[in-house]
């Protein structure tokens, strides 16, 4: 099995993977942390889907569609965010209805494009094996522009995630920031959609920060936490999907799930046993 | 004393719906007052007002001498501690230290200075020891502190406490009233909460909020309040209050 994976590891398209899972999990583990802990994994799944409609431009208008797909994706983050903040109720049903309008008008661009349409189901799926020279490159992009955006604004992100009210009231330009987050968002899950394509973009994007948040008590831990677990399961998942021939996101989310089951459990296990024990010392 | 903040024929509410009328009240720098009235009777919309959240739909607000979206600078604001999710992985420090966002711009971290005034507020909330311990960790009366420390980082003039009692036991209270009393030789203070006994005993002035305010800058609770705010008869809820204060102030009334 070690000379498999070493000869994998030869060829070109899996160091491209590789490095793809390194660029991804960065994006992945910080992002990850804030949806989880400001709650708006909803809003991020119809970024993921809405996303779509850039796909199906791309297929359109002959560019690659992981650049029409990022323009429609922060197209959707603006929106949706504004949306957010400015309606005062149902905000998730008009994120609802952008979700779907964002997928419906990608199939109608992708049935309106003529020519070879057969990796389509990649950006559904993912295919962490396809990515390209120049995805690479625009993954560099994207990773430097999170990493830099998350550090300039570390201690505002942290206290509208924890309080927004107070936030504002210490004259933080929150609409701003929260603008500025979701579009941080938009750039995540167009590059996590060409590993685990964009129906699973939610689980890969919440469950390494949903394990690290039972272990970890401070938020920088949590994303660094998030970045490691998010490239174990990308990685694994990888190797996995080569050495038995699935496909490579789905197995990278089954990996994920169970991960985020075998830590819920043993995490409220493990605090049975510490209460037993608390009881225990209690009565001696 | 020039008052700290001045409410003059303040209306507000949301779309149609009028929730606080024709609403007067000025703070001086060193009152310590309670707000109580129903739940729906507008203590929170005041809040807002007060806070720069909700833009009156008529009349004045000002937060000592400016509009209250940059007045509010000058306040300091405790909110329920049952809004905050305990998972969330952060230290007691951070939280007191976001009292310091105003003051530390976009692009800069918080600095020694901050860090001062930040360990002075867990001092005066007698929390320092456990400056970096998760907010998970901590009981709901520690919270409530750490809440408080958060507000005073941001060197208030004036401090804004929403229910601050709610959710905890009543010896813990009794000390969060205490630490109070102790900052309100510092600041002016405003408490809102539901619970008129509780706050009676700790506070220089009571007012009653009800759509309108009424509020007559002392510690009397009157008949007029008690009837505004909760349309039941008097003396059935009377039994709970300082009795005193009842008695005197019904009858200043009888005489006028």
């Amino acid at each position: 099995m070690i000379n498999t994976i070493w000869s994998a590891l030869q060829y070109g398209f899996m160091q491209n993977a590789l490095i793809t899972a390194v660029l991804i999990s960065i994006a992945c583990g910080i992002i990850g942390t804030y949806v989880v802990l400001k709650r708006i994994v909803f809003l991020s799944g119809g970024v993921a889907h809405a996303a779509y409609g850039g796909i199906g431009l791309g297929y359109l208008l002959k560019i690659p569609p992981l650049v029409s797909a990022l323009g429609f994706s922060l197209l959707a983050s603006f929106s949706m965010a504004w949306v957010h903040r400015k309606t005062k109720e149902r905000s998730d049903t008009i994120i609802g209805v952008m979700w779907a309008l964002g997928m419906a008008l990608g199939i109608i661009f992708v049935d309106l494009a003529s020519g070879y349409k057969a990796d389509l189901m990649s950006y559904l799926f993912g295919s962490i094996l396809a990515v390209s020279q120049l995805e690479l490159m625009l993954m560099a992009v994207m990773d430097i522009l999170i990493i830099v955006l998350a550090a300039l604004f570390f201690k505002e992100f942290l206290a509208l995630s924890f309080d927004e009210t107070f936030t504002t009231i210490r004259n933080v330009a929150v609409d701003w920031l929260y603008v500025i987050l979701v579009g941080m968002i938009g750039l995540t899950v167009v590059m996590m959609m060409r590993v685990v394509g964009l129906i699973m973009v939610i689980a890969l994007l919440t469950i390494p920060p949903a394990i690290s948040n039972m272990f970890v008590k401070e938020m920088k831990k949590m994303m660094v936490m998030s970045i490691l677990l998010s490239l174990v399961f990308t990685t694994s998942g990888l190797l996995v999907s080569y050495l038995i021939d699935l496909t490579s996101g789905a197995v990278i989310i089954m990996i994920s799930g169970i991960a985020y089951l075998l830590s819920y459990v043993g995490k409220n296990l493990y605090q049975i046993f510490k209460n037993r024990q608390a009881g225990v010392e209690v009565h001696e | 004393m020039q008052d700290v903040i001045t409410l003059r024929h303040v209306w507000a509410g949301y779309e149609d719906d009028v929730v606080l009328e024709d609403i007067n009240f000025s703070v001086r720098p060193d009152d310590f007052i309670g707000l109580i009235g129903p739940n729906g009777g507008g203590k929170t919309t005041l809040m807002r007002v007060l806070l720069g959240l909700v833009k009156p739909l008529r009349g004045q607000v000002s937060i000592m001498g400016k509009p209250p979206e940059l007045g509010r600078e000058h306040i300091g604001y405790v909110p329920q501690i049952i809004d905050f999710d305990r998972s969330f992985p952060i230290t007691l420090f951070d939280v007191v230290r976001m009292g310091r966002l105003g003051h530390r711009k976009l692009f800069h971290r918080y600095n020694a200075q901050d860090n001062e005034i930040a360990m002075a507020a867990l001092r005066d909330v007698e929390m320092e020891s456990l400056k970096d311990t998760p907010i998970g960790e901590l009981s709901g009366g520690q919270r409530q502190r750490v809440l408080i420390a958060r507000a005073l980082a941001s060197q208030p003039q004036i401090l804004l406490l929403d229910e601050p009692t709610s959710s905890i036991d009543p010896k813990v209270s009794t000390s969060i009233y205490e630490l109070l009393q102790r900052l309100n030789e510092r600041m002016a203070i405003i408490l809102v909460s539901h619970d008129m006994n509780a706050i009676s005993s700790y506070v220089k002035t009571i007012g009653c909020v009800s759509r309108k305010l009424f509020y007559h800058a002392e510690k009397a609770v009157t008949a007029e309040m008690l009837e505004a705010a909760y349309q039941c008869p008097i003396d059935l809820i009377a039994h709970g209050l300082p009795h005193r204060h009842l008695e005197e102030h019904v009858h200043e009334e009888a005489a006028l």
